[in-house]
């Protein structure tokens, strides 16, 4: 059990205990992070969903952006869900007066993007790189990516949008496997967690 | 490859409205009146906002029938944030829950803060595209609200007091009454769904969850950083601040220090800090002299 990587949770706000359920389903040792030195001790990092404007000013003010935006340009793995996407955008279409992302893939993401709640969707996704039958995707007032630069690879798409993206290290999707119970998405963000301890031992 | 029928998006299946609550998780969602105050809010790190006329506390003082609120006020504070809007409906009274759907909500309340419509029936909540939260003071009743399809619950609390006390005590029933369920065999659950009042169903879902099937924040009288960590100690998964906010002395910075406290609820020392200098809290009424007439707790069935 010691080759179980240790990934965090961003849980600062958001469904915190549906991915921390999620990565130990895809064995990994999970917990949240709050504190940059919680984060310091984690081999991956997962950004849940929740409301994007609430995550980033709760990571400025307490100290987790900077170390975050480090660590994340160091090469650490880290897999973002709807908000978690919007933090991982290098740029943001229409952002809240002062909202800051951590960055990490080169891609402009529009936030709820495929409306209001009354518009939050479930529907069947075809993601590279995941096996067997479509994830189904759970889209909650759900970001979309508007373009993507040219070291981004496009994972998945939906209605002609973006909505799941890797770039290295980093993964994100506009919608929320945590909340189905297939934990395929996010036994492929473990295996790049292995990935990456292997390439630095 | 998906097949085409897979392809076709659903809209308001259980799975979104739930999940929908899932994403305010350790947040707060504060009462405003004015699009100003939707920006305050949202300023302040809000993860949702409560658009209404008035306040509890200013329901209470002026009296009469409280409804739902003008739609054109709901819409000015939809276009003045990005973050969730939800508005109260009277309970029972489906016709304001299909307004305020039509007017793009993101969450409907059926609040017993507004005058009830209906003395028998609260709203058939699995007919509405848009999720419902609703209040409750005990397990039973929060299981009949879901059994009609709510899709969030809140303790209720004692709206516009600025009293924690109601909330403690409508909390902490719901979390003992789960606990109990938990140590009950298979041939006790029966009894206990008819003790409830609830479906077996859900009743024999929540012995096994050890949690609700929804999301349960809490609500009615939090007003200081430490009311709203001591409902997150207690089980809470996120806070409603009702007149605490807006009938301070210094909402904005009221406001974002409530949203820190919440956040790290476990942490003294920044609870602490985020009490500090936050001039006047809103004055606040003694629960036990209120009349019983007066309590909205007593609203809903």
């Amino acid at each position: 059990m010691t080759d179980a990587p240790v990934i965090g949770v961003l849980a600062l706000q958001g469904d915190v205990r549906e991915h921390l359920i999620a990565l130990a389903a895809a064995d990994a040792v999970a917990r949240p992070v709050r504190r940059p030195e919680e984060l310091a001790e984690v081999d991956g990092l997962v950004i849940p969903g929740g409301e994007s404007t609430t995550i980033s000013k709760l990571a400025v003010l307490f100290g987790v952006m900077e170390p975050l935006r480090a660590r994340v340009h160091a090469g650490m793995p880290v897999y973002g869900t709807c908000a978690g996407m919007i933090m991982l955008a290098d740029k943001i279409l229409d952002p809240r007066s002062g909202q800051e992302t951590v960055g990490g893939i080169d891609m402009i993401v529009r936030r709820n993007a495929f409306g209001r709640q009354n518009e939050s969707f479930e529907a069947a996704v075809d993601v590279r790189g995941i096996d067997g039958h479509p994830v189904e995707g759970v889209f909650i007032r759900a970001p979309w990516v508007e373009s993507v630069g040219a070291g981004a690879e496009v994972l998945a798409e939906h209605g002609g949008h973006i909505v799941a993206v890797r770039q290295g290290n980093a993964l994100a999707t506009s919608f929320h496997p945590e909340l189905t119970g297939d934990h395929r998405v996010h036994s492929l963000f473990v295996d790049m967690v292995h990935a990456n301890r292997a390439t630095e031992s | 490859m998906s097949t085409i029928e897979n392809q076709t998006p659903e809209t308001g299946t259980a799975r979104v409205k739930r999940g929908m609550a899932e994403q305010l998780k350790g947040g707060v969602i504060m009462d405003v009146v004015t699009p100003e105050q939707a920006k305050i809010a949202e300023d302040a790190g809000a993860v949702a906002v409560m658009a209404l006329e008035r306040v509890p506390a200013d329901i209470r003082k002026d009296g009469g029938v409280a409804r739902m609120s003008d739609p054109d006020m709901i819409e000015g504070i939809i276009e003045a944030v990005s973050i969730p809007v939800m508005a109260k409906s009277r309970i029972g009274h489906f016709v304001e829950a299909q307004v305020l759907q039509s007017l793009g909500v993101d969450y409907i309340d059926e609040s017993e803060v507004l005058t009830p419509a209906d003395e028998v029936n609260h709203s058939d909540k699995w007919a509405f595209t848009t999720p419902f939260v609703c209040g409750a003071t005990n397990l039973g009743e929060a299981l009949r609200r879901i059994a009609e399809g709510a899709a969030m619950i809140r303790s209720k609390g004692e709206a516009g007091t600025g009293n924690v006390v109601e909330a403690v005590r409508h909390l902490r029933q719901i979390k003992n009454e789960i606990a109990r369920l938990r140590g009950y065999d298979n041939n006790e659950l029966y009894a206990a769904a008819k003790e409830l009042r609830a479906p077996y169903e859900l009743v024999k879902e929540v012995a096994e969850l050890g949690k609700l099937p929804v999301v349960l924040f809490s609500a009615g009288g939090v007003a200081t950083p430490a009311d709203a960590a001591l409902m997150r100690q207690l089980g809470a998964e996120g806070v409603f601040v009702g007149s605490g906010i807006f009938k301070s002395g210094d909402p904005a910075k009221r406001a974002a220090a409530i949203v820190k406290a919440t956040t790290f609820y476990d942490d003294p020392k920044i609870i602490a800090d985020a009490s500090r200098n936050l001039g006047e809290a809103m004055v606040g009424i003694n629960c036990d002299t209120l009349p019983e007439t007066e309590r909205y707790a007593n609203r809903g069935w």
